[in-house]
């Protein structure tokens, strides 16, 4: 079977790097998708979401921040703000900030600013909560 | 010849400097091993960014979006970023003489934002227009911080309030090897096609040219600066560090002078009191 390159990049380290990669399933501007080896070359920009990777080795599931994607027919680069693998995720702290985004959010709020940046606080720790459940995917198929 | 006393007082004031020089080194030693991982930690992302430029720029499209529109320019606009201390050796000099210079060779209007408190304090001083001031970055900048920088770049250029902006940093190499670098943020150009191009495909923008742009270029320009951001502030600690261990060898070599000339006074106060003591006894004689 055809393998391809895929990196996960974020300003704090390299998140994953394989060669053997089969499919990786991202969040994109405009849905989810899954790229396969032999992709024409394409450009994109990401959402807030999960990012899958299978390689020979089994799945990898990471939580992304928004960022963009290069694909080649045998490279594909991810460059995203932030990006945690499902076993990584201190989940208690994303449900203080769960909470706190939804308290920050009910208050009315007359600084619309304020308001968005609450959403994508939620928006945030809710991904990294649906990541970190590995087996409740059945929703992102 | 300087009395015991005057010397000794010398002696005790480098003494403290030295301290000070010292206990300055090594705090930035300790911030700089930090800041430099995290640097090497951002290298990839960095390089990564600058690769992608090619594909970014290179996709499908025939109208070229607002960020990439090359006008008549008017007026340049430069990002400098400096230390908001000095104490650094020539780290923040050696930026401000880089602007200097390309200012000077530019027939355009020139606009400056400063990141940190040297550069801006300087260029204030001699009149340059400041559009805005981005002052005491932590010593970990976040993301948040080069985001704003580039939002409000973004927002001049769209307006064509500036026609070309670029970013003046200190790249960091190593703990003794950094060299001040101009990175071009805008226009976004696409890189030379190189003779091979032909047979790559050209990009797909999905679902549109304009959403895609609109939604990977701010995150370009971002990307850059935020990496500008982590090289400058590993080259700062890193030249400060140098700087303070130099001086603290300077003061060690200062004391080890003053105590040679204390010592030898010292002896010369004695010989001299034995020389009176002797001369007293003969007299008596």
């Amino acid at each position: 079977m055809a393998t391809m390159n895929v990196s996960i990049v974020t300003p704090e380290r390299v998140a994953y790097e394989s060669d053997d990669v089969e499919i990786i399933n991202v969040r994109t501007i405009d849905g989810n998708r899954g790229i396969m080896p032999n992709h024409e070359p394409l450009i994109t920009g990401l959402n807030i979401g999960i990012i899958r990777v299978k390689d020979g080795s089994g799945e990898d599931i990471f939580s992304a921040t928004q960022g963009y994607m290069e694909v080649k027919p045998d490279e594909v680069t991810v460059l995203v703000g932030s990006a945690e693998h499902s076993e990584e995720i201190d989940v208690d702290r994303a449900l203080a900030a769960k909470e706190e985004a939804e308290e920050r959010l009910e208050k009315k709020h007359e600084d619309h600013i304020d308001e968005r940046q609450a959403e994508i606080a939620l928006e945030k720790a809710l991904n990294r909560l649906q990541a970190s459940k590995h087996h409740d995917f059945d929703q992102f198929e | 010849m300087q009395s015991m006393r005057d010397i000794k007082r010398q002696i005790s004031s480098v003494e403290n400097t030295k301290k000070i020089t010292r206990a300055m080194k090594m705090v930035a030693s300790a911030k700089l091993q930090k800041a430099q991982e995290r640097a090497e930690n951002a290298k990839p992302f960095f390089t990564k960014t600058k690769q992608t430029l090619a594909g970014i720029t290179g996709g499908d499209t025939q109208d070229s979006h607002p960020l990439m529109e090359e006008r008549e320019v008017e007026k340049v606009g430069y990002v400098v970023v400096t230390g908001d201390r000095g104490l650094c050796g020539p780290y923040n000099n050696k930026v401000i003489k880089k602007v200097e210079e390309l200012t000077a060779a530019r027939d355009e209007d020139v606009a400056l934002f400063a990141v940190g408190n040297q550069g801006q304090r300087h260029f204030k001083r001699n009149g340059y227009e400041i559009i805005s001031e981005y002052l005491d970055v932590p010593d970990k900048p976040g993301f948040v911080v080069a985001e704003n920088i580039a939002i409000e770049i973004m927002e001049l250029y769209r307006e064509e309030m500036l026609d070309e902006v670029n970013i003046v940093y200190t790249d960091f190499e190593s703990v003794l090897s950094h060299k001040v670098e101009v990175i071009e943020l805008f226009p976004i150009e696409p890189p030379e096609q190189k003779e091979d191009a032909e047979n790559m495909s050209k990009y797909l923008y999905e679902p549109s040219a304009g959403a895609v742009l609109n939604s990977v270029l701010p995150q370009y320009v971002t990307n850059l600066i935020f990496g500008s951001l982590l090289q400058a502030k590993a080259s700062e600690f890193a030249s400060r560090m140098t700087a303070m261990d130099s001086a603290t060898e300077n003061a060690e070599e200062m004391i080890d002078d003053l105590t040679l000339s204390y010592n030898r006074a010292r002896q010369a106060a004695i010989t001299q009191e034995l020389t009176e003591i002797v001369g007293g006894a003969e007299a008596l004689e």
